[in-house]
């Protein structure tokens, strides 16, 4: 949670893009993000993002799942309230398995999207700073974080140098915010 | 490109030797146990109902899966396809291996007292179950149902390599043969489901318990091969890659391979469970009886192993992305598995005919180690016959590039 400088490079051709962005992991700046109007394969690795471990928290999740069905069903059966079902012991865990089963999957699959959205910071209601009106629609857009210490002029010319249509400095919160808008207008008087 | 797999002669010696070890076991078998009692009698052919019936599942699982991959129009089998293709173009060997030991059973084996205890329905006598099922469980409608099944896997699985070579010499970009695989495919798919997934496991191993039935145990059967059938594609794919060939084989085809391992292993979990949980639940004696001798009499080893095996060690070891990446893993998974499923079918099919009187012993491991050896033997041999990369393919470029 902190307002950052930002470098803000349009692409319009994902030709352009990938050698852009290989360019800005070997020139030094760092890369904030890359921000494309649909998925385009192989950025993830051109930009050099690690294989997420979501997986991992699933199993874990499903762990949780399994566990709590098993001990939440044989605590029933088995001590609080035994009840005889068609004579069949109390402890009969292949009448269980589908209700583990079922809150294995709910678990992990609940956990894992929580879990995505958090990652990714999205979430209903929740507002991030958008730095291009059309990084939803026909531009790709990649954001160079900047500090106190980088040229902006030497960055804007740098993405120039790798094709950018359109180059910005701006100012803006980097991660997300939950609540109103109202921050924009401060960006949009601190950007002006 | 060209790519020809020449026949190691280690290979070759090897399947032969495995080929020497099952003949001298079924001559030794015939000597031994075909003079013995009524068990001896009922080990000798039960064993090589179980193997006979285990490779022609496994090996026609390859035929299918070409079918429902064209049907897809998928491009990830097209770097392997030939391997597939030469192990289905050899099912219907198999098949006939199994059409004529069930032949033999049917009208060649009766035990002391005049009953054939392995097909039972065979003897009915006065038992009114079986005269009941008498209308389907009767050695003509055994022979319809079998001999279609195996004239039929035999004509797609050579028809489906036949096109594949024949593309070959196509024209470049001529879909002419692709289409005309894409429609047999339909039709294999039908003939699929109307003898793998429904009558022929129903006669050739749920009849062994007659009186018994389950709905889906042809299904369960389906699942059971395909995880093998999975896995033993898998063991060549590694086995020519090893030897330099299938340059076109990445580690994302054997993902793919690697998935289906995995996920048909759950899959076969799934379907095992439900047909014991109903089962179980219902306890109607009729039903139970199943169980009763695998789970709690002396199948129960093999009953836990089968589990273990068969679900336990592939949901573990299987799970984690690097291992379906890796040769070391799959190779071992694919052995358990293909292993796992053989004692699948072995406690599917003993308890019926032998009871508590079974065993794994030098006639059942001597008798599996022919079937692999004549397995070995017959597709490395169709392998050799052609180029191992299906030039010419429409497929080829979008396989070269495939990520799993």
């Amino acid at each position: 949670m902190a307002i950052k400088k930002f470098a803000v490079a349009a692409y319009d051709d994902e030709d352009v893009l990938f050698p852009a962005v290989s360019k800005v992991r070997r020139s030094g700046y760092k890369m904030h993000d890359v921000y494309t109007p649909f998925p385009v394969h192989g950025l993830d690795v051109a930009m050099g993002l690690k294989e997420t471990d979501l997986h991992i928290a699933g199993f874990i999740y499903g762990l949780c799942g399994t566990s709590t069905a098993v001990g939440f069903i044989s605590w029933i059966y088995t001590i609080d309230w035994k009840i005889n079902y068609g004579g069949k012991p109390h402890f009969s865990l292949p009448a269980w398995i589908p209700i583990t089963f079922e809150l294995t999957v709910l678990f992990a699959a609940v956990g894992m999207v929580l879990t995505f959205c958090y990652l990714n910071q999205i979430m209903p209601g929740v507002k991030k700073h958008v730095f291009h009106p059309r990084q939803s629609d026909d531009l790709f857009i990649l954001t160079l974080e900047l500090n106190n210490h980088t040229s902006e002029a030497d960055a804007i010319a740098f993405l120039k140098s790798t094709g950018a249509k359109e180059t910005s400095i701006q100012m803006a919160e980097e991660s997300w915010w939950y609540g109103r808008w109202d921050k924009k207008e401060e960006y949009e008087a601190l950007n002006a | 490109m060209n790519d020809r797999f020449e026949i190691p002669a280690r290979l070759r010696n090897t399947s032969l030797a495995l080929i020497g070890v099952g003949v001298l076991t079924l001559i030794m078998g015939a000597v031994m146990l075909l003079s013995g009692n009524d068990m001896d009698k009922t080990r000798f052919w039960a064993v090589l109902l179980h193997d006979s019936v285990f490779f022609t599942f496994i090996t026609g699982v390859s035929i299918f899966v070409q079918a429902a991959v064209s049907l897809a129009q998928g491009a990830w089998l097209t770097a392997y396809r030939r391997v597939p293709e030469a192990i289905g173009a050899n099912a219907w060997i198999f098949g006939t291996i199994a059409l004529i030991v069930t032949l033999c059973i049917i009208f060649g084996f009766k035990d002391s007292h005049g009953v054939n205890t392995i097909y039972p329905w065979v003897t009915p006598g006065t038992d009114k179950i079986l005269l009941g099922k008498k209308a389907f469980l009767n050695p003509t409608m055994f022979i319809g149902f079998s001999v279609a099944t195996v004239a039929l896997w035999g004509f797609f699985g050579n028809k489906f390599r036949s096109y594949s070579i024949a593309q070959e010499s196509a024209p470049k970009n001529d879909t002419k043969i692709y289409w005309k695989v894409f429609r047999l495919s339909g039709v294999f798919l039908i003939v699929y489901g109307l003898s793998q997934m429904s009558t022929i496991p129903w006669l050739w191993v749920m009849s062994v318990q007659a009186h018994w039935y389950s709905t889906l145990f042809s299904w369960y059967n389906f699942a059971s091969a395909f995880v093998s059938g999975m896995s033993l594609i898998m063991l060549w794919v590694v086995y020519l890659k090893n030897q330099g060939n299938l340059q076109l084989v990445t580690k994302e085809h054997m993902h793919d391979l690697g998935k289906f391992m995995f996920a048909f292993s759950i899959f076969w979990t799934y379907l095992w469970f439900a047909q014991y949980m109903l089962i179980w639940y219902a306890n109607i004696p009729d039903e139970t009886v199943y169980f009763k001798l695998r789970q709690h009499g002396p199948y129960s080893v093999i009953f836990y192993a089968n589990f273990i095996i068969n679900f336990c060690m592939p949901i573990l070891i299987l799970m984690a992305r690097p291992s379906k990446r890796n040769y070391f893993t799959v190779t071992f998974m694919a052995m358990v598995i293909i292993f796992g499923h053989w004692l699948d079918f072995f406690q599917m099919i003993m308890p019926g005919p032998l009871g508590e009187h079974w065993h794994i012993n030098w006639y059942e491991i001597g008798t599996f180690m022919g079937f692999v050896g004549i397995l070995i033997f017959l597709v490395s041999r169709t392998l050799s016959k052609s180029s191992l990369i299906q030039n010419n393919s429409i497929l080829l470029k979008e396989t070269a590039v495939h990520i799993a």
